[in-house]
């Protein structure tokens, strides 16, 4: 299975939340989607801890394609 | 006159001359002076009309005056602005003769607006147009993407602008990739750069948002986002556009066709991104309402338990064979005496009957004194007359009895004497 996106798990987080609000899934259910919020939280918390920006410049490749070349910006080359 | 041409009285005879030498030697002498061949000239625009050639042709005129104007096609191009008739200008060129109509004219080579700018003119015009068309309209405006995993940066790679925005989206949101487009931002053909790399992301899909711009400058700088070529390319994207032309007050056709408008390429940087501090701010509101509503509803359960365990019979689970075998016990001494009711009730009946019964018992008679007489077919002997003297009889005492024979019949009132 494809890894969510970011905004995936915010949204399904976000979806998680109201449906606890709402306070009609029974004991059991709740527990497993409690769980499932839980997890989401905590991937999200661990992508933001961990992403590391990814800076490229582009320039047109001999079929028009674009290729990528790393492009380094003032922090980095400080 | 003609003698003043030619400056001599060597001949005097009178010499005929073609229209075409006229002309030429006026145009000759006209080129000759250096006033003439580079001069600024302020009027207003009358009779304006660009030929199929390409080339434009007017008059410039105040109260007085007209000069025939034309801006050849090659100068025409670099006009920042369309001119209409009516409108003040300085134009910059020289004059000379055309010598096919014997008439001086103005040979334009630059026209620039009198009084307000002429790029503030163009820009107004093509403001207008590209409104009247709905460009900027704000229905086909589109949302920007809430997480956007690619970002497309089109500017110059040189300069601060690209610094300050890669600097800001790395620090509020590291979780996506910036791909650079690198254009040239100003001068020549940086127009039509722009917008062969707006038009380049969205041939190839690559981002889900692009950024335009360039840093502060003079309007002259700034005046490739104010091309229609880019406002063209913009409108054309499907990926949404922030424009982010200069300073805060710049305003370009680039900022009223993109989706979004920020006055800086900083600025733009915020607004493609959601910030990192604040999701993590979300996340943390998101994680107290996730417990806070799962410990309401562990909370609503637990009440409910602990009234349940409040009962008596979960408390004091022995308490209910106490109160059933009470109930028994209680139940079984009704019984007994009921019982024993009924048992005293059928003594004393019988005892009752057991007297009567002896009470009334003939032996009891006898045992006076009396005696029962009976004929010998046992029939009990009432009166005398029931028997006949000689007839066997039999006395039955109370003890024994007695075979005997009647003598004789007495009266009925004797034996009642006894």
């Amino acid at each position: 299975m494809k890894k969510a996106t970011f905004e995936e798990n915010m949204t399904r987080l976000e979806e998680i939340v109201s449906l606890l609000e709402q306070g009609d899934a029974p004991l059991s259910e709740s527990l497993a989607i409690f769980s499932e919020g839980s997890k989401l939280l905590a991937a999200c918390r661990k992508e933001l801890d961990t992403a590391q920006q990814k800076v490229v410049k582009l320039s047109k490749g001999p079929d028009g394609a674009p290729v990528e070349e790393d492009f380094l910006s003032e922090e980095e080359n400080q | 006159m003609l003698c003043l041409f030619f400056g001599g009285g060597e001949d005097l005879q009178q010499r005929v001359f073609t229209v075409s030498e006229v002309n030429q030697y006026m145009k000759q002498l006209v080129d000759q002076q250096p006033v003439l061949s580079d001069l600024l000239i302020r009027g207003e625009i009358s009779n304006y009309k660009v030929y199929p050639s390409g080339h434009h042709y007017f008059t410039l005129k105040d109260g007085q005056s007209a000069l025939r104007c034309v801006l050849f096609a090659g100068s025409a191009k670099y006009l920042r602005f369309r001119p209409e008739n009516g409108m003040q200008v300085i134009a910059a060129g020289r004059i000379s003769v055309y010598p096919r109509d014997g008439a001086y004219q103005l040979y334009c080579s630059r026209l620039v607006s009198d009084g307000v700018g002429d790029l503030h003119i163009a820009f107004e015009q093509l403001k207008q147009k590209l409104h009247a068309q709905g460009l900027f309209a704000p229905e086909h405006k589109k949302p920007l993407p809430a997480y956007p995993r690619r970002i497309a940066v089109v500017t110059s790679p040189a300069g601060a602008a690209v610094h300050d925005m890669i600097r800001i989206l790395r620090r509020r949101y590291p979780l996506s990739k910036v791909l650079l487009l690198p254009v040239r931002v100003q001068g020549e053909g940086a127009a039509r750069e722009i917008a062969g790399a707006i038009a380049y992301a969205n041939r190839f899909q690559l981002a889900d948002v692009l950024i335009v711009g360039r840093g502060g400058g003079s309007i002259e700088d700034l005046w490739s986002f104010n091309e229609e070529v880019v406002a063209r390319a913009i409108y054309a994207s499907d990926i949404p556009v922030v424009s982010a032309v200069g300073h805060e007050p710049d305003v370009t056709i680039s900022d009223l066709v993109a989706d979004r408008r920020a006055s800086t390429p900083s600025n733009a940087a915020e607004i493609a991104v959601p910030d990192q501090a604040e999701l993590r701010r979300k996340l943390q509101i998101l994680a107290g309402r996730m417990c806070k509503s799962q410990q309401h509803k562990i909370d609503g359960y637990d009440r409910r338990l602990r009234d349940l365990q409040r009962k008596r019979v979960l408390t004091d689970p022995m308490a209910f064979l106490q109160d059933r075998s009470m109930q028994l016990d209680l139940t079984q001494e009704k019984l007994v005496s009921a019982m024993e009711r009924v048992i005293d009730q059928n003594t004393r009946r019988f005892t009752h009957a057991a007297a009567s019964l002896d009470a009334m018992s003939p032996l009891r008679v006898l045992r006076r004194g009396y005696c029962v007489a009976q004929k010998a077919d046992k029939t009990l002997l009432r009166s005398s007359t029931q028997v006949e003297p000689g007839e066997n009889i039999s006395l039955r005492l109370a003890e024994g009895s007695l075979q005997c024979q009647v003598m004789k019949r007495g009266e009925e009132h004797e034996e009642s004497d006894l």
